[in-house]
């Protein structure tokens, strides 16, 4: 029997493929690499990866605390390298509009009912459900990939994060 | 359904394969030992049985998919979402040129129990289309058999988050989903979730890569979280995605683990457009203008992300959604 090696990249070791052009222009294919992007990141900058409509995910270098955030949808925290620990909070008097999409920053502690605890290593995606609000921690350098709709805070910035020929 | 349609639902008399025959409009079916033989009335086609079952077996779990389900460069199906179109070489610049290609539409329901009705008796008992090649027997010789539980498996469709209460389950070695040979060194521990009473419903996590490691098919996106329309579909790959897909909006691929090669190729011609290699953490969009086919050549884990909206196939006939994504 031969031994599988299962290839998982890293902030700090991953391979990048690429588009080989045949008749195309490299820029329809918006190529990048998630680790990249986080390893050229501020901490907790949200920088979009990928974009379909409205929808969005983003590429987040989970490093230290982060601001709680409120959300009026579901989104989903899917980490890829490093451990996150997400705090989930009920508020009692924070809210964000029905219209509103992505998550926006909630100032300073927000008061209402803890709802609990999750602590994610690689691999593994939590619900941030909408409605509550959420802080995520990380000892060291980590990585979220956020399923969300585009917000406030999200960063395009393609032409420096995409292969363009 | 009339009579005539129940008749032709269940083909002819089993030939001398012991395989029926069966018919959708102009369209005839026909199986022998090796090879599916399409025949409509202004030309032929012959496939490999093996990769015509597969693609069968893919086109039927996703109900006819986003778009265009070509089985090969002349066979396929296009989903106009309530009815579906069967054509040969209509996405081939060839047979259009030389004037032999051929279209006809079917209400969705009549095309999916007429291909339900010929993958059942065309699979013999020891072949599973969703396997991947080491992992599943011969689709070739006469007719031995079926394997009803194979190809009647329908795809995992979260509506919140899959291990949520009253959601799609985990998968464990309990409940039939043992861990595969290409993913025996993936992680299998589960996140810490520490809940108050009365959120146990909202306080949720489970290992996605746990969960993949234990998937038993191939090239089967199944929806695991979803954001309004936003569907997260991961599948694991290995070998040859069995159909050359050409939808008619942007999917995004997202490689969790290992590494990918797609062919990407013109959706209308078929012409070579590029080729696009994805190892773990690349992000890539299949624009909307074009048909590909992966190539993994280790079980790799792929993030196949849709945008599911109601709203698109009206945009999408309006010719009013992007080819790409973004344009910077
Ligand atoms: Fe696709």
């Amino acid at each position: 029997m031969p031994e599988y090696k299962t290839v998982f990249g890293s902030l700090t070791n991953y391979e990048k493929g690429g588009v080989e052009i045949i008749n195309d222009q490299a820029q329809n294919y918006v190529f990048s690499n998630f680790f990249e992007v986080a390893s050229h990141s501020k901490p907790w900058e949200k920088v979009a990866v990928a974009k379909n409509m409205e929808y969005v995910i983003e590429a987040i270098r989970a490093d230290g605390v982060s601001p709680w955030r409120i959300a009026s949808h579901d989104e989903f925290a899917l980490v890829m390298d490093g451990s996150v620990t997400i705090d989930l909070l009920d508020p009692d008097s924070v809210t964000v509009g029905s219209d509103t999409t992505g998550s926006i920053a909630v100032n300073g502690e927000p008061s209402g009912t803890k709802m609990g605890q999750i602590v994610a290593g690689r691999g593994h995606m939590a619900l941030l459900p909408a409605n509550r609000c959420y802080r995520m921690s990380a000892a060291t350098a980590s990585v979220v990939l956020l399923q969300t709709i585009v917000g406030p805070d999200t960063v395009q910035r393609w032409a420096e994060i995409c292969q363009t020929h | 359904m009339t009579t005539s349609q129940e008749k032709q639902l269940m083909g002819t008399e089993p030939n001398d394969h012991g395989y029926r025959s069966y018919s959708l409009g102009e369209f005839t079916f026909t199986r022998d030992e090796h090879f599916a033989h399409i025949e409509w009335p202004t030309g032929r086609h012959v496939m490999a049985v093996e990769p015509f079952l597969k693609a069968l077996m893919r086109d039927i779990a996703w109900n006819f998919f986003y778009g265009t389900v070509n089985f090969d460069s002349v066979i396929g199906t296009v989903n106009h979402y309530g009815d579906v179109d069967l054509f040969a070489g209509r996405f081939n610049e060839d047979y259009r040129r030389a004037e032999i290609d051929h279209l006809e539409n079917f209400p969705h329901d009549e095309i999916k129990a007429t291909f339900e009705a010929m993958l059942g008796d065309w699979v013999n008992a020891s072949f599973d289309p969703f396997a991947a090649p080491q992992e599943t027997g011969s689709a070739y010789g006469d007719k031995d058999g079926d394997n009803v539980a194979a190809v009647t498996r329908t795809r995992v469709t979260a509506t919140r988050m899959v291990g949520l209460p009253e959601d799609e389950p985990l998968r464990s070695d309990e409940s039939g989903f043992p861990v595969n040979r290409m993913f025996a060194d993936v992680d299998q521990s589960e996140p810490e979730v520490t809940f108050e009473a009365g959120y146990e419903k909202e306080v949720s996590a489970f290992s996605l890569f746990k969960y993949l490691s234990r998937s038993d098919v191939t090239w089967n996106p199944s929806v695991v979280t979803v954001c309004k329309d936003s569907l997260y579909c991961p599948t694991t790959e290995e070998f040859i995605l069995p159909i050359i897909h050409g939808n008619d909006r942007v999917e995004w691929f997202i490689q969790l683990s290992d590494e990918i090669i797609w062919e990407v190729a013109d959706r209308e011609t078929g012409r070579p457009r590029a080729n696009v290699v994805m190892k773990a953490g690349d992000c890539a969009a299949m624009p909307a203008d074009i048909r590909h086919q992966g190539y993994s050549p280790k079980r790799s884990m792929l993030l196949v992300w849709e945008n599911n909206s109601a709203a698109l196939p009206q945009m999408i006939a309006r010719g009013e959604t992007p080819n790409v994504p973004v344009v910077f």
